[in-house]
C-alpha cells in the first residue's frame, strides 16, 4: 500500500516536472512578446513607416526604406525560389518514390539545415564577387537559396495530402496523367501550396545574417536591384548594437513592425491551410 | 490456339500508347528537371563556398588554420580554434538546457498535460519557432543579459563557484548568454520532432504497461522512452545543427572576442558570429577566403549532423527490427 503511494507520488512528480518545462519555454516567450510590444508601441507612428532613418538625436525618422527594401528583396527571392521550390515539390510528390526522388528529398532536407550565414557566403560568391558591389539582387539570391529546400518539402507534403481516390477517379475517366496532376491534384492542393509559400516568405522576411554582406544597408530609398539595399532586419541589428538609447528605442519599434509582419503572414497561412485542405475540389 | 484472352489485348495495346502520350512525357520530364535542379543548387552551394574560400588555401595550411588560435586579419594570421571552440561550447550549453526542457514539453503535449492546456502550449511553441532570430538577439541583449549579469551569474558563482566554468567576473555577455538564448531558439525544433517521434510509438506498448499496473510515468519510462530514444537523439542533433549555425542572436550576446576561456561567463566568439561581423569589411582576398573557410567548416559540421539526425528519426518511424510482426 505504501509502495503504491510512493509510485503514485513519483508519477505526480514527473507530471509536475513536465509542467515546469512548459513554464521554462512559455515565460521567456511571454517576456519577449510583452517587451517588444511595450517598448515598441510608443514609437509606432505613421512617420515610422514612411520616413528615412535620421541621425542620432534628431527626432522623428523611421524605417520606411528598410520596409520597402525587405519587400523588394523578398520579391526578388520569390521570383527565383517559387518556380524551383514548387516545381521540385511537385516532382517529389508525383515521382518522388524512385531513387532520384529519395536523393532529391534527402538533399532538400539536408540543405534546409544549412546555416543561413553560409548561404550568405554563397550568394556573395555568386553575385557580389562578380559585380564588385553589394546589391539587392545578391540579398534576393541569398533569400531564394534559403527558401527553395523548405518550400520543396512543404509543397510535397501538402500535395501528398490530396486523397489518391481523386487521382484514381480522374485516371479512370480517361484523363491523361499530366492533366490529372495539373488540373485535379494541383488544383486541390493550391491552398496548401499558398500556405507553404507564405511560410517561406515569412521566414525569408525575418532573415538577417545572409543580408549583412550581400545587400548590406542603405540610408536612402532604393528600388534598383544593383544597389545596396536596407532591410528591416539589418536595420534592427544596427540599431540594437549601437550605443544610443534613441536608436535602441527604434530597434524595439522596428522589431514590433517585423513581428507584426511575420505574425500576419503566419496567421494568413494557418487560416488558408485550415480552410482549403479539407479535400474535394470545387 | 488463340492468345490466352482477347480481353487482355486492348489493355496491352493501350498501356504503351498512354506511356507515349506526349503530354505525359513532357510533364514527367518537366517536373524531373525541377527536381534535379535542387541537386544543381546543392552543387552550386558547395562549389561557390569552395571558390570563395580558395584564396586562403595556399596561404594557410589546413592544420594550422584549424588548430591555431591566433586571429589577426591585419597581420593575415587566421586561426579558427577560438571560433570552433565558442561554437561548440555555446551549442553544448544550449543542448544541455534545451534537451530536458524539450522532452518535458513533448511529454506534456503528448502524454501528461491536461488536455485543455495542450492546444495553447502547442501554439506557443509554434510562435517561438516563428520569431526572427534578430528579435531574439534584441531581447537577449537588453533583457536576458542584464538579468544574467545581476542575478544568475552571481548566484552560480556563489553556489557552484568552485567549478572553473563558473569563475571570473559576471559580465553578462559571453558563452553562457549565447547558450541560454540558443536553448530557447532550438527548443521548438527539438520539441516538435520529439512529439512526432512519440506519435510513432505503438499505443499497444503503452497500453500493455498500463494493463500490467504501471502508473502513467512508469509506462512512459518503461515503454515509450526506450522506443523513442533514437528519435529523440535525432531530434537533439537537429536542434544542435540549428544551434551551431545560428548567427544573429549569438553575435549580439556572445561578446565577440576571439579568445578561448574556460569560464562560461567570459566573452567569446563563434563561427557564424565572426563571419557576420567581419565579412562585409574584410581586408582582402585572404581574409574573405579565411572567413569563407570558416563557413565551410560550419557547413561540413552541420551537414554531417543533419544527415545523421534524419537517418535516426526515420529509423524510429520505421520501428525497430521485428516490431512489425
Amino acid at each position: 500500500m505504501n509502495r503504491l503511494r510512493w509510485r503514485k507520488g513519483v508519477d505526480r512528480f514527473w507530471t509536475v516536472v513536465s509542467g515546469v518545462a512548459v513554464l521554462a519555454a512559455v515565460i521567456p516567450l511571454a517576456s519577449l512578446l510583452w517587451l517588444v510590444i511595450s517598448h515598441g508601441a510608443p514609437g509606432l507612428t505613421a512617420g515610422f513607416f514612411t520616413s528615412l532613418p535620421t541621425p542620432v538625436g534628431e527626432p522623428g525618422g523611421g524605417v520606411g526604406n528598410a520596409i520597402v527594401g525587405t519587400f523588394f528583396m523578398v520579391g526578388i527571392a520569390s521570383l527565383f525560389a517559387l518556380p524551383v521550390g514548387i516545381g521540385a515539390g511537385i516532382f517529389l510528390a508525383e515521382k518522388g518514390d524512385g531513387k532520384l526522388g529519395s536523393i532529391v528529398r534527402f538533399t532538400a532536407e539536408v540543405l534546409s539545415g544549412v546555416p543561413s550565414i553560409v548561404i550568405g557566403i554563397v550568394a556573395y560568391g555568386l553575385v557580389v564577387s562578380h559585380m564588385k558591389r553589394f546589391s539587392a539582387l545578391a540579398g534576393g539570391v541569398a533569400l531564394a537559396l534559403l527558401m527553395v529546400p523548405s518550400l520543396a518539402r512543404s509543397t510535397e507534403e501538402f500535395i501528398r495530402l490530396v486523397p489518391s481516390a481523386l487521382r484514381e477517379a480522374s485516371l479512370a475517366l480517361g484523363v491523361p496523367a499530366w492533366k490529372t496532376s495539373l488540373r485535379v491534384i494541383l488544383r486541390t492542393a493550391v491552398g496548401g501550396i499558398v500556405t507553404a509559400v507564405l511560410l517561406a516568405v515569412a521566414r525569408a522576411a525575418g532573415e538577417t545574417a545572409p543580408l549583412l554582406f550581400t545587400a548590406l544597408n542603405n540610408q536612402y530609398w532604393n528600388t534598383d536591384p544593383f544597389q545596396p539595399t536596407a532591410s528591416l532586419t539589418v536595420q534592427i541589428y544596427n540599431y540594437a548594437i549601437s550605443p544610443y538609447d534613441d536608436w535602441h528605442q527604434k530597434a524595439w519599434t522596428a522589431a514590433l513592425v517585423l513581428l507584426l509582419l511575420v505574425g500576419l503572414l503566419n496567421l494568413v497561412a494557418r487560416f488558408l491551410s485550415r480552410n482549403r485542405l479539407q479535400g474535394a475540389p470545387r | 490456339m488463340p492468345p490466352p484472352s482477347d480481353i487482355s489485348a486492348p489493355a496491352a495495346h493501350s498501356t504503351p500508347a498512354r506511356a507515349g502520350n506526349p503530354g505525359d512525357r513532357a510533364w514527367g520530364w518537366g517536373i524531373t528537371i525541377f527536381g534535379g535542379s535542387l541537386l544543381v543548387v546543392a552543387g552550386l552551394i558547395l562549389y561557390e563556398l569552395g571558390r570563395v574560400a580558395a584564396p586562403s588555401w595556399g596561404q594557410l595550411g589546413y592544420f594550422k588554420f584549424l588548430f591555431s588560435s591566433a586571429w589577426d586579419p591585419v597581420q593575415e594570421k587566421f586561426g579558427a580554434l577560438p571560433f570552433i571552440y565558442g561554437t561548440l561550447v555555446t551549442s553544448g550549453v544550449a543542448l544541455l538546457i534545451a534537451l530536458p526542457v524539450s522532452v518535458g514539453l513533448a511529454l506534456f503535449l503528448s502524454e501528461m498535460g491536461p488536455r485543455a492546456l495542450r492546444a495553447p502550449v502547442a501554439y506557443s511553441i509554434e510562435v517561438l519557432a516563428a520569431i526572427p532570430s534578430v528579435i531574439y538577439g534584441l531581447w537577449g541583449l537588453f533583457v536576458m543579459v542584464p538579468w544574467l549579469r545581476s542575478s544568475v551569474e552571481p548566484f552560480l558563482q556563489k553556489t557552484l563557484g568552485f567549478l572553473p566554468i563558473f569563475q571570473g567576473p559576471p559580465i553578462g555577455l559571453g558563452y553562457l548568454a549565447a547558450g541560454v538564448i540558443l536553448a530557447l531558439m532550438i527548443l521548438p525544433t527539438i520539441a516538435s520532432v520529439t512529439i512526432e517521434v512519440l506519435k510513432t510509438v505503438p499505443p499497444s506498448l503503452k497500453e500493455g504497461a498500463l494493463a500490467l499496473g504501471a502508473t502513467r510515468w512508469e509506462s512512459i519510462r518503461i515503454s515509450v522512452l526506450p522506443y523513442a530514444r533514437p528519435g529523440i537523439i535525432g531530434a537533439s542533433l537537429l536542434g544542435l545543427g540549428r544551434a551551431l549555425g545560428e548567427t544573429m542572436a549569438v553575435t549580439m550576446v556572445i561578446g565577440n572576442s576571439p579568445e578561448i576561456h574556460a569560464s562560461l561567463f567570459a566573452p567569446g566568439y563563434s563561427l557564424p558570429a565572426v563571419i557576420a561581423n567581419e565579412f562585409a569589411e574584410a581586408t582582402g582576398d585572404v581574409h574573405v577566403g579565411a572567413l569563407a573557410a570558416l563557413g565551410l567548416v560550419l557547413f561540413g559540421i552541420t551537414l554531417i549532423l543533419n544527415a545523421i539526425a534524419r537517418i535516426l528519426v526515420e529509423a524510429v518511424a520505421r520501428g525497430p527490427k521485428g516490431s512489425r510482426a
